[in-house]
């Protein structure tokens, strides 16, 4: 007997249009990497939400034939937690930048994190605000010049990825735009697991970042598959996760897999709660049910 | 003759003559009026400002701390928290930055905090768009703030350093807040003289009688207030921003004294002997009104122009004895007030102020230049016509909106 596979492919998940991003910007990578991830999992288009923040990787859902909800600076978290709970079906992607997500928005990191909300966040890390023309970002080293700091920062970094870990994401990881096969693996990861997933992803600015490039990121990049890590691991995942930048801004950086765990999830439990059935999504079933009359309206 | 003083006093106190946007501008007032502290998130199109003051520090010409927060709602809490301690502090915003304040601002002002902030304006969320309206001051307008609205880079200059004066004045102590065209003006060049800062700090002088937190003469501010006397503590508050009025004048003219400039609360154009007048704020609206009232004049019509420099405290007196002798006028918003009995906010003022003194003026409710949407002369000499013809008043126009 031969079971016939479906098999999709990345461009169906494009629009017309090109990205409007800088040639050479690291959301390109992130883009091919997410579109790769949904057609290995065959996710249908009309099954999919985008939803992002404001900054220039937060323009991503625009390129996605997908649903998309483009919100304000810092929100696209709670957005993307109301729409995971009234249609648990749907699978959710956030987008953001790391001013977006680690800056005006961290309190929602924390807060999804620990409600383990199914869905697949994926932050484009570059260590500046894009958007706004180069200012200096909760990433940005210590000591890099900016156009907000051009005596250099003085402030420490954020750590993402001990945030997230330690506020109880289930899937965290790290990747990097310049090897778009290896982060589709790790977004495929988040997508099917379930429970709250962050990916943090290297993704040079190439207009307004000199100092973080690719060829930067390329000499201290090394991966975890690959060096014996266990992400079961909630204290090696911990020293991992503080390895860069916390110990060393200017040494190596692990990508790959840092944690994973399994928890219930926030829709699951409110699904238990509501004994298997989402408010919305009965709406969408009777809707369905009822067919006709609903339909002619939009036919 | 007072031309001539004002002249000869311009001679002494200008440093140079540059070419600025008004961003910059004010970061050149922020630096000249020697502030403290500088708590900002960037947002377009304030960017620039922030941008320019890190020089001014990074240069050492400017011995201020620059506090890069994360979030709005976070700068102006540091421009509360340094204000409280005795700083001399700036912040600038713009569009959803001024939203996300929101909060803070009433906090700000019921602290009665001489904060200063620059908002280059620009329309709101949704959908996106980082264009020039102003919708996000006009937001703001009751939040206990003065707020003025300046038409060009010069006076935007002038204003931030007569903010200061203003805000710390012991009859305000008040946060003020210096709008202006985002974008229109905020990226655009103009000719701009700079003064001698020794003159800027002589003109605004530390008052240090304000109470601050001080370890030997502790205080609280912001207390639990009771409905016994949380009532009094928001009537001062609004004695206050009444007397932004007052002070101003008197600000004013010390400032043109000192500097040869003043601009007051409203500004007049061709207004004595008009029959028709337009009422503006902001940069490309008045310049543009301007010359659709020399058009106007050109054709015989006597039109006039009534631009509104002080938004808050609301300055009814002179806006109501300019406009009492005219047969029509209009007001051009650059914002809409959702739902309200007319779409523009400053002309529900002016309606209000009028009634109030007992004056039924016929008058337009104009809204135009949405999220930047092109604001031609022939537009408001269009509108001048329609007042001219009898045409229109009582009514509302929504101008340059596509069919
Ligand atoms: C409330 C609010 N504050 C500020 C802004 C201005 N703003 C837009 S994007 C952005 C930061 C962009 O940086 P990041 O999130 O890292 O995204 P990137 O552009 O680098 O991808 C800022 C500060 C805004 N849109 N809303
Ligand atoms: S400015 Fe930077 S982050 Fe934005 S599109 Fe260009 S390269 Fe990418
Ligand atoms: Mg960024």
């Amino acid at each position: 007997m031969t079971v016939k596979i479906e098999v999709r492919k990345p461009a169906e998940y494009a629009v017309a249009r090109p990205p409007i991003w800088c040639p050479g910007c690291g959301d390109y990578g992130i883009l091919d990497a997410l579109r790769r991830a949904l057609a290995e999992l065959g996710i249908p288009n009309e099954m999919v939400v985008v939803v992002s923040g404001i900054g220039c990787s937060s323009q991503l859902p625009h390129f996605m034939k997908t649903y998309g909800i483009h919100g304000i600076h810092g929100r696209a978290l709670p957005i993307a937690t109301g729409v995971k709970l009234a249609n648990p079906d749907l699978t959710v992607i956030v987008m953001g930048g790391d001013g977006d997500g680690y800056a005006i928005g961290t309190n929602h990191l924390v807060h999804a994190a620990r409600r383990n909300v199914d869905v697949t966040y994926i932050v484009s890390n570059n260590q500046v605000y894009g958007l706004t023309t180069g200012q200096m970002a909760p990433t940005t080293l210590k000591g890099v010049k900016t156009k907000s700091t051009p005596y250099g920062s003085v402030d420490d970094p954020v750590n993402p990825l001990a945030l997230a870990i330690a506020s109880g994401a289930t899937y965290v990881a790290r990747g990097f735009s310049g090897d778009p096969t290896h982060l589709a693996s790790l977004i495929k990861g988040g997508i099917e697991h379930r429970g709250f997933a962050l990916i943090d992803v290297l993704s040079p600015c190439v207009t307004f970042n000199r100092v973080n490039t690719y060829d930067w990121f390329k000499a201290r990049v090394y991966k975890l598959e690959e060096s014996g890590h266990d992400p079961s691991d909630l204290m090696q995942a911990m020293a991992k996760a503080l390895e860069w930048p916390t110990m060393d801004p200017y040494g190596r950086i692990p990508i790959g897999v840092i944690y994973r765990a399994e928890r219930p999830t926030y829709d699951g439990e409110m699904s238990r709660l509501l004994k298997g059935v989402s408010p919305a999504t009965s709406q969408i079933d009777n809707a369905l049910s009822e067919g006709p009359t609903i339909l002619k309206s939009f036919i | 003759m007072l031309a001539e003083l004002q002249r000869g006093a311009r001679e002494r106190v200008v440093s140079r003559r540059a070419g600025l946007t008004t961003n910059y501008a004010v970061a050149h007032a922020v630096k000249a009026v020697d502030v403290d502290v500088v708590a900002v998130y960037p947002i377009t199109p304030q960017t620039t400002i922030v941008e320019k003051i890190a020089e001014f520090i990074h240069g050492g010409e400017l011995r201020a701390e620059l506090i890069h927060v994360e979030s709005e709602h976070s700068a102006l809490s540091a421009a509360v928290g340094a204000a409280a301690a005795g700083a001399r502090t700036f912040t600038a915003t713009s569009s959803q930055g001024l939203e996300y304040m929101h909060e803070v601002l009433h906090i700000a002002s019921g602290l009665r905090l001489p904060i200063v902030m620059a908002v280059p304006t620009r329309a709101l969320s949704a959908p996106i768009s980082i264009h020039n309206d102003y919708s996000d001051i006009m937001n703001a307008r009751d939040t206990g703030w003065a707020i003025l609205i300046a038409s060009t880079a010069q006076e935007a200059y002038d204003t931030v350093i007569q903010a200061y004066r203003i805000a710390e004045h012991p009859d305000v102590q008040l946060p003020v807040m210096m709008a202006y065209d985002g974008y229109l003006m905020s990226h655009t060049l103009e000719p701009v003289e700079l003064y001698h800062e020794e003159h800027v700090r002589g003109f605004v002088p530390r008052r240090d009688r304000r109470n601050v937190l001080d370890v030997r003469s502790p205080i609280t501010l912001g207390a639990f207030a009771t409905p016994d006397n949380y009532y009094e503590f928001k009537y001062q508050q609004e004695v206050a921003l009444r007397n932004v009025e007052g002070v101003l004048r008197e600000v004013e003219a010390d400032f043109a004294a000192r500097f040869g400039a003043s601009y007051g609360p409203v500004e007049a154009y061709r207004l004595e002997d008009a029959d028709y007048a337009l009422v503006t704020y902001g940069g490309a609206a008045t310049g543009n009104a301007r010359m659709a009232v020399d058009m106007a004049r050109e054709r015989g019509i006597r039109a006039g122009l009534l631009r509104v420099r002080l938004y808050r405290p609301f300055p009814s007196a002179p806006i109501v004895a300019a406009l009492a002798g005219v047969k029509a006028f209009a007001v051009i918003d650059r914002a809409i007030a959702y739902g309200s009995p007319a779409p523009g906010p400053l002309y529900k003022d002016v309606a209000t102020a009028l009634y109030m003194e007992g004056l039924t003026v016929p008058g337009i409710s104009v809204v135009h230049g949405i999220g930047q949407r092109a604001m031609y002369v022939e537009d408001f000499y269009g509108v001048i016509r329609m007042l001219a013809e009898g045409a229109g008043t009582g009514k509302v126009l929504f101008l340059g909106l596509r069919e």
